[in-house]
């Protein structure tokens, strides 16, 4: 069976926010939590690059090894998602995700931590599928209507690539191949110019 | 009591949860076959609930019975699709307009967040008035009645001319076309929009080069490049649905992606070459590159001896640019531009970019004709994977542009002249007549009137000018005030009106920085709740149908206008020709817009492009197959019949007319002779350059008199367009593309030092013009303006640009709660070098003040993006102004959540000399720490 992933080609990726806003924007995440975000490193500088970065819907998930009550789930397609009326909101996942994913609404003093919201893959929830609550809880459900998710499908470089990992490769594959030999290569830099 | 609290809750979810029952490390489908299994092996009832998932589970469609409407992004020139899902007659979401041929699903963030401007909280919701300084929601009939009774007491005491109407790049064409009309009806030139301020240079300075002032390819045709040459453009803010063709031809072709500009921008970082520039010296550092080809033999010797004309001419110019030359002007290593010139030599076809950067300066117009005349002596004209590709910025600021909301020119740049009056009343049906009795006096209809940059002079009276009265009440319908220099001058004006109405669906600046009583604010509803067609940067003209109703109590633009136009008295006149509404001014406006080829898009053709997004090949934009087989995405103008395909790339002449080829046109008569050298120059092609199948195998002259007393360009019947191409010629004729621009100040494009140096050593060599009276009826400073001693107080250079989250003013953008938080605040980039100097650290708040006395108090980021002598400012924020706020003087809950200074306030004094456009890019200023 497919298994769902992500890829940010760095190459392609200019920083102009159109995933982390389809997101929000198709799902009505509140301000201040973002199931997706833009990293710029060494912005400003030759060499700075842009990078997409959201929950990865990890093979072997630390989020789901440390969450003390299993609220933390992953289907048979690799997508995880978290059960918001399981969820105590103590925030292990996040201490675990080398990613930074897991997302708390955000509050006053100290904080007001509540369920935890992260990248859902545009699958929605454990709740009834296309049902109000399911909506209302974790956005759309794109996966059950057969559409990609709204970040890559509205990437403005196709820099994010989202879907079965076997076809995800190969149009990546195909991308690298086609940069050919020559300075624009991936790794070409790294492996000649030791840079 | 706490204690006890968090038992309860932790104790609650766990109940909530039923985790003893499922199994949540298995998919939903899965989850859903095994529990029938389980339920079956333990006898366990099936509940009503289960069966109800089950059957929500083979429901395919989250909102069953919804309609998919296809228009265009309201943000930038790019075009992109946008497919709206409606329910109910509500836009739910957005989908993936995956089949659009230019932006193939993509979106940046103000696109992703399009449907924002539909469901915003922010959108004004009636029509408001201020009354003792409060907003007060009137009735539209009240709203009417006492804009139309003012401006009619305004027009019997003052005339017409005591009106400013800044219209829009932001409407459709319709739209835009019944700006400059109702203008023109109301009997005064004192209309303009945004292209002023946006890229008037570059169509004077193009246009007066080869024909037309536009973008000459297309985004897509830009994946043919070899290189690419980016001055004065940040598209990876800018543009960012087009940077998938940029990025393919980077990718694909191996194209080096040069990058021209004082800050090492977003695009920069995707570019193989950056080359950091002094702002101000383009013209500098084109010349160069154009000399440095030329005295190493790589420019294009057949190109230039069969296409151009005045060659001879610019060469001698051009050789004072020498490299060292050009590294003490613009500070580009010598070498630099020896390199940068063979990089372009040796992979064409390459591409010239711009924007902004080589248009809003004091000798914009000589830029823009450098970086034309840099295209022409490498022979990338006319090539696919060449051209010049002049990004433009609104979604419509194109076709705004080409039905002149300006105020040099009725629709389709026929000018002022009363032959141009002539034309457009017998399109109109009304009596040439009766047109020169709306205005004041007869001149007064061939003189230009007020420009958007300068309008406010003609409130204030501070300088000389020359109108038969001064500014009393202005319209600014969809246009936002702080995209002006000087800002803090426009402010003032704002007050001084004795009426101001704003037609927008957000509260612009001007609503909250005017404290006067006789502001009216008219709330328009978006483009996505009407419809009309749009002309993207690529000269393609696409359809925006109607997503839903006008929301609240908004009215859609067409209706704003026939109400004001019916209470201003001249509905029948103006209403004449359309009944129905947008699609009948569609076919008026093209049967009148002859010299661009706006004739050959009919609604109905330019529907049918929406409808087969699919069948046309990204590669070349035609479609293969299908109902538009043959033509080209949009049918990018000129599209000289209803047959005509389009044209994708201006003066291919590998192409026949009919098929979509073009020379270059033939504007400037048939023979010149310079003044520099007294050299005598035939101005048409040479012999042998034709477009496949023409009967003439050489240069032509334009067509006249197929119908006696006509030309192509007025004759209405437009049987001279359809006998040029029968016979294979452009209607225009086949001329050279010109380096020399007789009727220009500099005839071939010269460095002159902005108005306010940073280095005053070079004002000597290159000095700015004598003043000019009258332009565009406003004395304009150049010579007395620049002083040598001005950079030792103002050391630093200010620059201004955008960024992607934001448009414009930002009215719009603002007031999205999404792009609000991606970029929240204004700043300035200040060098780290540059900071320590003066003692700025990271998130200090410092004062930037202009020459002229302005200041701002933004937040430092301290970044390499600029140099230690430049500071950039983003020109999209308002609504604070030294630390005061204006948030309670916008009406009740509609301030936008991001406010900011505005950057406008203090960039500096200079316009161009030929269109009268603010240089916002090469000013200088004083940065202090608050």
């Amino acid at each position: 069976m497919a298994r769902m992933k992500f890829l940010c080609d760095v190459e392609r990726c200019i920083d102009c926010g159109g995933c982390v806003v389809a997101c929000k924007e198709g799902h009505h995440v509140p301000v201040g939590v973002n199931r997706r975000r833009v990293i710029t490193l060494k912005e400003g500088e030759p060499g700075e690059k842009s990078i997409s970065v959201s929950c990865m819907h990890c093979a072997d998930a630390p989020c789901i090894a440390v969450c003390p009550v299993d609220a933390i789930y992953q289907r048979a397609d690799g997508i995880v998602l978290v059960s918001k009326k399981t969820c105590i909101g103590c925030g292990y996942c996040f201490m675990a995700c080398p990613f930074g994913a897991p997302q708390f609404p955000s509050g006053n003093v100290f904080g007001r931590r509540g369920a935890m919201d992260k990248c859902t893959f545009c699958a929605g929830g454990p709740e009834e599928t296309f049902s109000k609550e399911e909506k209302n809880l974790y956005g759309q459900n794109r996966i059950a209507e057969g559409k990609p998710p709204l970040c890559a499908g509205m990437c403005a470089t196709k820099a994010l690539l989202a879907g079965d990992a076997d076809v995800v490769a190969d149009v990546y594959r195909e991308r690298v191949f086609q940069r050919g030999s020559g300075v624009n290569a991936w790794g070409w830099n790294k492996a000649y110019k030791k840079k | 009591m706490a204690r006890s609290k968090i038992r309860k809750s932790s104790g609650a979810s766990v109940v909530s949860g039923q985790r003893v029952t499922l199994n949540p490390k298995l998919a939903r489908r899965s989850f859903l076959k095994l529990s029938a299994a389980t339920a079956a092996l333990t006898g366990a009832a099936m509940t009503t609930k289960l069966t109800g998932k089950a059957v929500a589970a083979e429901k395919k469609e989250a909102y069953i019975g919804s309609k998919k409407v296809r228009t265009i992004c309201t943000y930038c020139s790019v075009g992109c699709g946008i497919e709206a899902e409606v329910h109910n007659g509500v836009w739910v979401r957005q989908e993936i307009a995956q089949d659009h041929p230019v932006s193939l699903g993509g979106h940046c963030c103000k696109g992703a967040g399009a449907i924002d401007m539909v469901v915003s909280e922010k959108r004004l919701k009636t029509p408001m008035k201020r009354v003792n300084g409060k907003w007060t929601s009137i009735s539209w009939d009240t709203a009417i009645d006492e804009i139309g009774a003012k401006l009619l007491d305004l027009r019997e005491k003052d005339g017409p001319d005591s009106l400013h109407f800044n219209g829009s790049a932001k409407v459709s064409n319709e739209m835009a076309y019944l700006h400059r009309k109702f203008a023109a009806f109301w009997g005064t030139n004192n209309v303009d929009h945004q292209a002023r301020i946006c890229h008037s240079t570059t169509v004077a300075g193009v246009a007066n080069t080869w024909g037309y002032g536009a973008m000459t390819n297309s985004l897509n045709d830009i994946r043919h490049a070899k290189s690419l040459f980016f001055i004065g453009s940040n598209a990876a803010e800018a543009h960012p649905v087009g940077m998938q063709h940029i990025l393919h031809a980077k990718e694909v072709n191996n194209a080096p992606i040069i990058v021209v500009d004082p800050r090492f921008t977003k695009l920069a970082a995707k570019g193989t070459d950056y080359v950091r520039i002094r702002p101000g010296t383009d013209v500098s550092f084109v010349m160069g590159l154009i000399n440095a080809i030329i005295t190493n033999g790589w420019e294009d010797k057949e190109f230039i001896r069969t296409r151009v004309a005045g060659y001879e001419e610019m060469v001698k110019v051009a050789s004072h640019y020498t490299p060292e030359a050009v590294e003490d002007v613009t500070g580009i290593p010598a070498a630099e531009v020896t390199r940068v010139a063979h990089i372009m030599a040796n992979n064409r076809p390459s591409t010239v970019i711009w924007c902004m950067g080589g248009t809003q300066h004091s000798i914009g117009s000589s830029m823009t004709r450098a970086f034309c005349i840099l295209q022409l002596v490498l022979g990338n004209m006319g090539k696919s994977g060449g051209g010049t590709n002049i990004f433009r910025g609104h979604d419509n600021v194109q076709g705004a542009t080409d039905m002149c909301i300006l105020s040099h020119s009725l629709p389709a740049y026929y000018g002022l002249s009363d032959g141009a009056w002539k034309h457009w009343c017998r399109v109109w049906d009304v009596d040439y007549d009766w047109m020169v009795g709306r205005f004041p006096a007869k001149e007064w209809m061939n003189k230009k009137g007020f420009t958007l940059a300068r309008w406010y002079e003609g409130v204030l009276g501070e300088v000389e000018i020359e109108s038969p009265s001064p500014i009393k009440a202005m319209i600014q319908w969809g246009c936002g005030s702080n995209s002006n220099s000087q800002y803090n001058r426009v402010v003032k004006a704002l007050n001084m009106l004795e009426l101001l109405v704003i037609v927008d669906p957000f509260p612009t600046i001007a609503s909250a920085v005017t404290k006067t009583d006789n502001v009216y604010i008219l709330p328009c509803s978006s483009q996505y709740e009407t419809s009309g067609s749009v002309t993207s940067t690529s000269r393609q003209i696409q359809w925006r149908y109607k997503v839903v109703d006008p929301v609240y109590d908004s009215k859609d633009d067409y209706q704003i206008m026939e109400l004001l136009v019916k209470k201003l008295g001249f509905a029948d006149k103006f209403y004449k020709k359309i009944k129905q509404v947008p699609e009948d001014i569609t076919l008026e406006l093209g049967s009148g817009s002859l010299t661009i080829g706006y004739n050959g898009q009919t609604p109905e053709r330019i529907k049918k492009h929406m409808d087969n997004w699919h069948t046309f090949d990204i590669d070349d934009l035609q479609a293969k197959g299908g109902p538009c087989d043959g033509e080209y995405f949009g049918m990018p103008w000129p599209c000289w019949t209803t047959e005509h395909p389009g044209t994708p790339i201006l003066y291919d002449v590998s192409k026949s007319v009919a098929d979509g080829g073009l020379p270059f046109r033939n504007r400037f008569g048939l023979e010149k002779t310079y003044d520099a050298s007294g050299r005598t120059e035939n101005q048409l092609a040479a012999e042998g350059v034709y477009n496949p199948g023409s009967e003439v195998k050489g240069g032509y002259p334009e067509f006249k008199d197929v119908v006696p007393g006509t030309n192509w360009k007025t004759d209405l019947t437009q049987k001279t367009l359809k006998e040029a191409i029968a016979r294979g010629m452009a209607p225009f004729g086949n001329a050279r593309a010109r380096c020399v621009v007789w009727n220009f100040p500099d005839q071939v494009p010269i460095h002159r030092e902005p108005l306010h140096t940073p280095r005053p050593d070079l004002i000597p060599k290159y000095p700015t013009y004598e003043d000019k009276p009258n332009h565009y009826r406003v004395h304009t400073r150049y010579k007395s303006e620049q002083s040598p001693d001005l950079a030792k107080e103002y050391p630093y250079v200010i620059t201004t640009g955008r960024v992607v989250e934001h448009m414009g003013g930002g009215a719009e953008t603002r007031s999205n709660k999404y792009l609000a938080e991606l970029q929240p605040e204004m700043y300035v980039e200040i060098n780290p070098r540059l900071a320590n100097n003066i003692g700025i650290r990271k998130g200090d708040m410092v004062i930037i003040e202009s020459p002229e006395g302005a200041k701002i108090k933004v937040k430092a980021k301290i970044t390499k993006r600029v140099d230690d002598k430049t500071i950039f400012l983003p020109f999209h924020f308002a609504g604070t102004l030294m630390g005061e706020s204006y948030e309670k003087d916008y009406p009740d809950g509609s301030a936008p959540y991001a406010l900011g200074d505005p950057a406008n306030t203090v960039t500096n004094y200079g316009y161009d000399i030929v269109t009268q456009m603010q240089a916002t890019k090469d000013g200088l200023c004083k940065v202090t720490r608050a």
